[in-house]
């Protein structure tokens, strides 16, 4: 090998690392409590990610404003996972064991926040993850601040068969193909199944990450939905794909009057990225929405504004859940008087703290917390009019009760059953799923 | 000769008809009013009642209620509707000035209500005087037939003088009998071929639907009629599919095409191909957002003024790219490969830093939006034109290297550049030259992009490996196997779509790739001569 070609090889691979390095080096200071965030800041996640960081440098720097945590200052270390699961588990690692964070909050897919966990158990730190997911784990380690399938898509489908939803009669469960479409529609075809939905009444799609020729698909939809029954679609379709698929939808003129879309992935954020005129009244269900008009919405809006400088700026579901996420663990050390993971751990449950939306997340033993559930139609200018919500609040439910295998499995992290997946049939802990 | 208490009769209504009028007409106001500050149920019982007047001057207020153009001015309180800059009064029709500091907020509806206001509609514009809105209300009733209207329609066809709605409400009116309980069998007999030849893609679905309840005697007839709609069915749907797969094939062409350049004839393994795709896709956004801010009317040409834009500004990233980096590594792939792998990745973080990584928004000219039924085939503009467009690039590309200098040296040179020097061809202008005609067709493939994709900084990397694959497969070095070679892939593709689904059906057509590459390892049309064996 001659010179040339290792200098430019080793060119190649410093460009391709120095991606991958921590954006805010580790300053070792012994009077500041860390704060870890671990979100994707480059690659296919970063359209998502990059706000969520930010909303923490954002809740941090108030934090600090108001004078830290047990009288200390709260440090940021941002690493950047550039959308990259393996990556993702080295630099949990190493913002635990190199960077000495007492706390991380990050991940936003499934498959990054299963390869994380391994990593906050062994070495006994907390995450805050806090995206909707698709249930079916519950982790001593973790807090699930997002949405489970109880807070948002039993609900959506249950809107959709009343009467205000349209009455609807057949569906169509389309989603990207990944774990958390994949678990999400296997809850809801047995769902609808036990509601008396006939087998043919449902049609199940998957497609690849950033699917984007959706011709085939779409016609089908109109076909299936042509068929004399009330139709509509439930898309787990996640990040770049739905531009293009609501793109094709307006195209081939299918109107949310007559198949309505309700979307679990798509908010605000992902809204801004595109003219939504074509795609009025198509719906989503979320746990928050930027319209809603609340003081402390107002206030967190405005906050967040003046933070990010910028006034267009949107806010979104997830922003909302990291915002609980910190509070609730800002309440739990200043409750424990220490940062320690077990202490945390050990009195965070049952803590409350209001969201955004005029009611109190509370903590639950199950690791979950409780959120009230909102569906929201799309309008021209990319925001959501609520029309339909939960009265009361639902509390995060961390196993299905509507599979035939984890209906059975309940989740408490307090004494004296301390387990994730306890069977309640047999009183065991480590249940028979997973 | 009319009785005198008839007459009497006959005065007392006379004289109680424009009192009426008017209580009803104070009763639409107030509604109308009322409209500003009520909730969906409220919003609901507002409609149905104002539905239920039947009196022709609500149609403009729930028309702009159903559009979303109807606002509750909050200073005023009063409901006016705005369409563009223009505010004016929901009932007269007047124009209103609400002075300068008006707060107005937009009546909100949802999807029932919507449904709610395109039926009452249905029936107040069936005899409208615009042909257009004659044609929408028909169709409403051809969606939702209900025997109640039969005499409603009976009454516009005879009054019908347009072909084209007569024939729209002709099928709705057989439509409804077919689900009507109280018709004949003659007559129900009578609606199937009307249906079958007005109903278009949905004849089968309503005959299927109106089997189940038909009297025996005409079930053979529905019968009859279904078999051949399903014969007709499977032939327009193997078209449709040859469509999409065509539609996804010219996509396929428009990405490769400048690689087929880059790579195919120059040799240059370029990994940031994708990014010259995705760099067209951004000059496409900022020349919208020029033109929406500074020149508002040419906004339904932005796409046309966006295509030698981003030809010539990603041509020109394209020569820089060449003579900065690419020129040092010519003959040496694996570093070329290294180094235009960085570069994307360069370009990308780049991108991401100046304008966000969320995805920005290229709104679709109206000619490009929508779709047109042509013999049963839904054809969506936006895809026509891109299928279009992808031909018209091709061709002048094919010209370009055939027909001109330009092109001809390109040729000498890539196939014995010694000699090409010799013969006083400056050979690294070539190059450069080469390399930018090929960034700048990537740039004019995201300008085409921008209507079915996202634009984001992660644009090009959807492109990339279809790109090479399209290349490889129709034979490196060869338009011709390129073109043939995308449409083969999308044809084939978009036909094992329906049978194994969209994931599987890609990884099929990656499997059948491998098989074919190691039988045909130059492709489908592999270059003969020399030139391959340097």
């Amino acid at each position: 090998m001659n010179f040339t070609r290792a200098k430019s090889a080793l060119l190649a691979a410093a460009l391709a690392g120095s991606l991958t390095l921590p954006m805010v080096p580790a300053m070792a200071q012994d009077d500041t409590i860390k704060v870890g965030i671990l979100h994707s800041l480059s690659g296919t996640m970063a359209i998502s990610e990059t706000t969520l960081k930010d909303t923490m440098l954002f809740l941090i720097e108030q934090q600090n404003a108001k004078g830290g945590v047990l009288g200390k200052q709260l440090e940021p270390v941002v690493v950047d996972i550039a959308s990259d699961w393996p990556l993702a588990a080295e630099l949990a690692r190493q913002l635990i064991e190199v960077d000495d964070v007492d706390v991380v909050f990050g991940c936003w897919t499934s498959v990054c926040r299963k390869s994380v966990l391994p990593v906050f158990e062994e070495l006994n730190s907390l995450l805050f993850y806090p995206v909707q997911y698709e249930g079916e784990e519950s982790q001593r380690n973790v807090f699930y601040t997002g949405a489970s399938p109880n807070q948002q898509a039993i609900p959506a489908v249950d809107y959709l068969m009343s009467e205000d939803g349209g009455s609807v009669k057949r569906w169509v469960l389309a989603g990207t193909d990944y774990v958390y479409p994949q678990t999400t529609n296997k809850i809801l075809e047995q769902y609808l199944l036990d509601k008396g939905v006939a087998k043919e009444d449902i049609m199940i799609n998957y497609t690849p990450f950033g699917h984007s020729d959706w011709q085939t698909i779409v016609s089908d939809i109109k076909a299936f939905g042509s068929e004399g029954k009330k139709t509509a679609v439930v898309s787990t379709i996640n990040g770049d794909a739905n531009v293009p698929f609501y793109r094709e939808l307006g195209n081939q003129g299918i109107k949310a009057e007559d198949i309505p879309v309700v979307a679990f992935s798509v908010g605000e954020e992902e809204l801004s990225g595109f003219d939504t005129t074509p795609l009025v009244g198509h719906l989503a269900a979320w746990n928050y929405f930027m319209s809603v008009d609340t003081p402390e919405n107002e206030k967190f809006i405005a906050d967040w504004h003046k933070f990010i400088g910028s006034d267009t700026r949107v806010t979104n579901d997830p922003m909302e859940a990291h915002m609980i996420g910190f509070n609730l663990w800002v309440a739990a050390v200043e409750k424990a008087k220490s940062t320690d993971a077990d202490a945390v751990i050990e009195n965070i449950v049952g803590l409350e703290t209001p969201n955004l939306t005029g009611g109190m997340a509370k903590m639950l033993p199950n690791h979950h917390i409780t959120k009230p559930v909102l569906i929201g139609e799309i309008q021209d200018d990319g925001q959501f009019f609520v029309v339909w919500q939960t009265d009361d609040l639902v509390a995060g439910d961390a196993w299905s009760d509507y599979l035939p295998e984890s209906k059975m499995l309940e989740a408490d992290w307090t004494a004296p059953i301390n387990c994730g997946n306890y069977n309640t049939e047999t009183k065991t802990c480590g249940g028979t799923a997973q | 000769m009319l009785t005198p208490l008839l007459r009497l009769a006959l005065l007392t209504m006379s004289l109680l008809v424009p009192t009426l009028a008017q209580a009803q007409t104070t009763d639409i106001t107030a509604r109308i009013a009322a409209m500003g500050e009520a909730n969906l149920k409220e919003l609901t019982q507002i409609v149905t009642d104002l539905a239920s007047t039947g009196d022709p001057s609500v149609v403009p207020v729930l028309t702009a209620l159903g559009d979303g153009n109807l606002y509750l001015d909050e200073t005023s309180g009063r409901v006016v509707i705005q369409n563009g800059s223009t505010i004016t009064d929901p009932l007269t029709g007047e124009a209103v000035d609400l002075g300068a500091d008006t707060d107005l907020s937009r009546i909100r509806v949802n999807n029932g209500l919507r449904r709610d206001i395109s039926a009452a509609l249905g029936g107040m514009t069936l005899m409208s005087d615009n042909p257009r809105t004659r044609l929408s209300a028909a169709q409403g009733f051809l969606a939702n037939p209900d025997p109640a209207t039969l005499p409603l329609l009976d009454e516009a066809i005879a009054a019908e003088t347009d072909a084209n709605v007569l024939g729209v409400m002709q099928t709705a009116r057989a439509t409804t009998i077919l689900s009507s309980e109280d018709a004949s069998i003659e007559e129900k007999q009578a609606a199937v071929p009307q249906i079958v030849s007005g109903a278009g893609r949905s004849a089968i679905t309503v005959l299927t639907s109106a089997l189940a309840s038909a009297p025996d005697e005409v079930k053979p007839t529905i019968q009859s009629a279904i078999a051949g709609l399903e014969q007709s069915r499977a032939v327009w749907a193997a078209l449709q599919n040859v469509w999409f797969g065509v539609s996804l094939g010219s996509v396929l062409l428009l990405a490769a095409i400048g690689l087929a350049i880059t790579f195919g004839v120059m040799g240059v393994i370029n990994m940031a191909h994708g990014e010259m795709v995705m760099l067209g896709a951004y000059t496409t956004f900022l020349v919208q957002l020029v033109i929406r801010q500074s020149f508002p009317g040419l906004l339904d040409y932005s796409l046309l003024i966006a295509l030698p834009v981003a030809f010539l500004v990603t041509g020109a990233i394209g020569v820089g790219i060449e003579r900065g980096i690419i020129r040092w590594l010519y003959g040496r792939p694996l570093e070329t490969l290294l180094a235009t792998w960085g570069l994307s990745l360069i370009l990308q973080q780049t991108v991401r830093s100046i304008f966000g990584p969320t995805n920005q928004m290229v709104i679709a000219p109206t000619w490009m939006s929508g779709s047109t039924d042509f013999f049963g085939l839904a054809i969506t503009y936006n895809r026509f034109w891109i299928v279009i467009f992808a031909l018209i690039v091709f061709f002048m590309l094919l010209l370009i290297l055939n027909r001109t200098p330009l092109g001809l040296q390109m040729r000498a040179v890539t196939q014995n550049r010694r000699m090409a020097s010799a013969m006083g061809i400056r050979t690294p202008f070539v190059d450069a030259m080469t390399f930018g005609l090929g960034s700048g067709i990537a740039g004019l493939a995201g300008v085409a992009l921008t209507q079915i994709d996202n634009i984001s900084p992660n644009l090009g990397q959807n492109y990339i490996i279809d790109s090479f694959m399209v290349v490889v497969f129709g034979g490196v070095g060869n338009l011709w196997g390129t073109f043939v070679g995308a449409l083969t892939l999308g044809v084939a593709n978009k036909f094992l779509e329906p049978y194994a689904g969209a994931v599987l059906g890609k990884i099929l057509i990656l499997v059948l790739i491998i098989l074919f590459i190691q039988r045909h390892p130059r492709g489908l049309f592999a270059l003969k001569g020399r030139a391959i064996e340097q």
